[in-house]
């Protein structure tokens, strides 16, 4: 590989992935904003910047609407001094947010967001790029059990061990829900396939099950509302991370937002048809503007969906979540592999 | 370029094997297994067995090294006394490794291991899912076979070990059944 291309390689990766750490602070904002829409509050309204702020008309309209906050928390996550407790694990102390944080990242590598021409907009077009998101993901659980752990303290440990035993549960029904999309597409693991095999039918409406599997072991993976186990705040304080402060907690943040947003990305590649919308695009870059867009609208739809049900919805019990995860999800999830496989071989052998 | 990074590979996947083999503490052992883990899954990638290699880490480096880091934190481990064999097993295990070594240098410095295939490429067993589950399920079938049959054993030992008798179970409440 030339230098040349390396360089614009680089550019792309980190285009990439400033992309989607803005998308995450600016979902914490969304998050906030329907919170306080859903509770009858207004949410963030109050951070100004000096010049942009001080506009008329639209300098109120984006302080309203809570625009500037992001940068205001940022700014604090880096700034703020940062809490070293005396009694933790070191080592691992420091380890965890990051080990959270990276797999988080790299995931996006192979995630297609869009098309140019027909050819995919993605960093790596891998042929396995499903198992890879799979693979890259597992690893994320360390983040947390180790917070959990090398914090020496109760409620997150409580909050660490909790969180990987739900994960693993979940881990199966994840996997196995998005077996019969690729047995769909012919047993190509590349999500770009997958994508252009939905071009006139979405997923969602031919798997509805799998979906449906995917979706809630989804939930249970991000660590999100009705499965929010490792940090509820009723028995745990904060969970895992209760005892960082400042930047080893804006990691975390950002890890669990980001696991949202990837996670939201893959159900749109599988479900809902990644970037297509029933018409073909026009050619070159206005198309792939427009596919780039469509994608967004869908995983910001999605996204909200994920806020939308955390502030609906009560949280489970821990044996809940675990019969749920071994007793329903999981045989739902081999029922619907087997019968998408007779389905599918029928189907092959009639056409 | 591919060399640099087989070596690099290598030396961590040697050295993390080493120190799980090494470390006092069990959370630390277990952490170097992934680091291990992953860096023979590297070493699967640089042979363009990408399959390979993602399945390695989904598998081993993100469920089953969970699964001890999580009986490693519940056990407490750490606190418990370190384990020191004994002098009979100290020397059957120098024994075992011993022959294992000699068997493995035999193999491949006298009698041979074939001639190398050129493994790599589109066609390759490992490269692909398609490719890896057709030999998998017609040329290495029976020892597929024989895997899936060692695996329900061990599973029935299991099953066996934790069961106790009746009046336990009903006064234990239902935790989690984790165990793929």
């Amino acid at each position: 590989m030339d230098p040349g291309q390396l360089i614009i390689f680089l550019l792309k990766a980190v285009a990439v992935v400033l992309a989607v750490m803005t998308l995450a602070g600016y979902t914490v904002l969304a998050e906030r904003k329907v919170a306080g829409w859903i509770q009858g509050r207004t949410g963030p309204n109050r951070t100004a910047l000096p010049i942009l702020g001080a506009i008329p008309v639209v300098g109120t309209f984006l302080r309203r609407l809570g625009v500037f906050q992001p940068l205001a928390d940022v700014g604090k996550f880096l700034f703020k001094e940062e809490p070293f407790p005396g009694h933790v694990n070191k080592l691992y102390y420091l380890l965890a947010p990051a080990l959270a944080f990276i797999p988080a990242m790299t995931t996006v590598t192979v995630l297609p967001f869009g098309q140019h021409d027909g050819a995919p907009l993605v960093l790596a077009n891998l042929d396995i790029g499903i198992l890879f998101i799979l693979a890259v993901s597992s690893l994320g659980v360390y983040g947390i059990i180790l917070g959990g752990w090398a914090s020496n303290s109760k409620y997150p440990f409580l909050g660490g061990v909790r969180s990987s035993a739900q994960m693993i549960s979940y881990e199966l029904a994840l996997g196995l829900s998005i077996l019969p999309v690729f047995l769909w597409t012919g047993g190509t693991l590349n999500l770009h396939a997958v994508v252009q095999e939905q071009t006139h039918v979405w997923f969602l409406f031919v798997q509805p099950l799998s979906a449906l599997i995917f979706l809630v072991a989804l939930f249970a993976e991000t660590n999100r509302m009705p499965f929010d186990m490792p940090e509820a705040e009723t028995e745990l304080v904060a969970g895992y991370n209760t005892e960082y402060g400042a930047f080893g907690f804006g990691l975390f943040f950002l890890a669990e937002y980001t696991h949202i947003i990837i996670g939201s990305g893959v159900f749109t590649v599988l479900f809902l048809g990644g970037w297509n919308l029933w018409l073909p695009f026009p050619e070159g870059i206005f198309g792939a503007v427009l596919s780039v867009l469509v994608f967004l609208a869908k995983v910001l739809c999605l996204v909200f969906f994920f806020i939308w049900v955390r502030w609906t919805l009560p949280r489970f019990r821990y044996d809940q979540i675990m019969n749920l995860g071994w007793r329903i999800l999981l045989p739902l999830a081999l029922a619907n592999l087997i019968f998408y496989a007779i389905a599918i071989a029928v189907i092959d052998r009639v056409l | 370029m591919s060399d640099i990074l087989f070596y690099a590979f290598a030396a961590i996947t040697v050295f993390s094997a080493f120190m799980v083999v090494c470390s006092r503490n069990p959370v630390n052992a277990a952490l170097f297994m992934i680091a291990a883990f992953v860096g023979a899954a590297a070493l699967f990638a640089l042979l363009e067995a990408f399959f390979l290699a993602a399945v390695q880490v989904l598998v081993y480096a993100g469920a089953v090294i969970v699964l001890f880091l999580f009986i490693i934190m519940l056990l407490d481990v750490e606190r418990t006394r370190a384990l020191r064999p004994g002098l009979v097993s100290l020397a059957a295990s120098a024994a075992a490794l011993g022959l294992l070594v000699v068997g493995v240098l035999w193999l491949f410095a006298w009698e041979g291991a074939g001639p190398l295939v050129d493994a790599r490429g589109s066609d390759a067993p490992a490269a692909l899912a398609r490719n890896f589950g057709y030999e998998l399920f017609t040329r290495y079938l029976l020892p597929v076979q024989v895997t899936g049959f060692l695996l329900l054993v061990a599973m029935i030992g299991v099953i066996h070990i934790s069961k106790r008798p009746a009046r336990d179970t009903a006064a234990e409440p239902k935790g989690e059944e984790a165990n793929p």
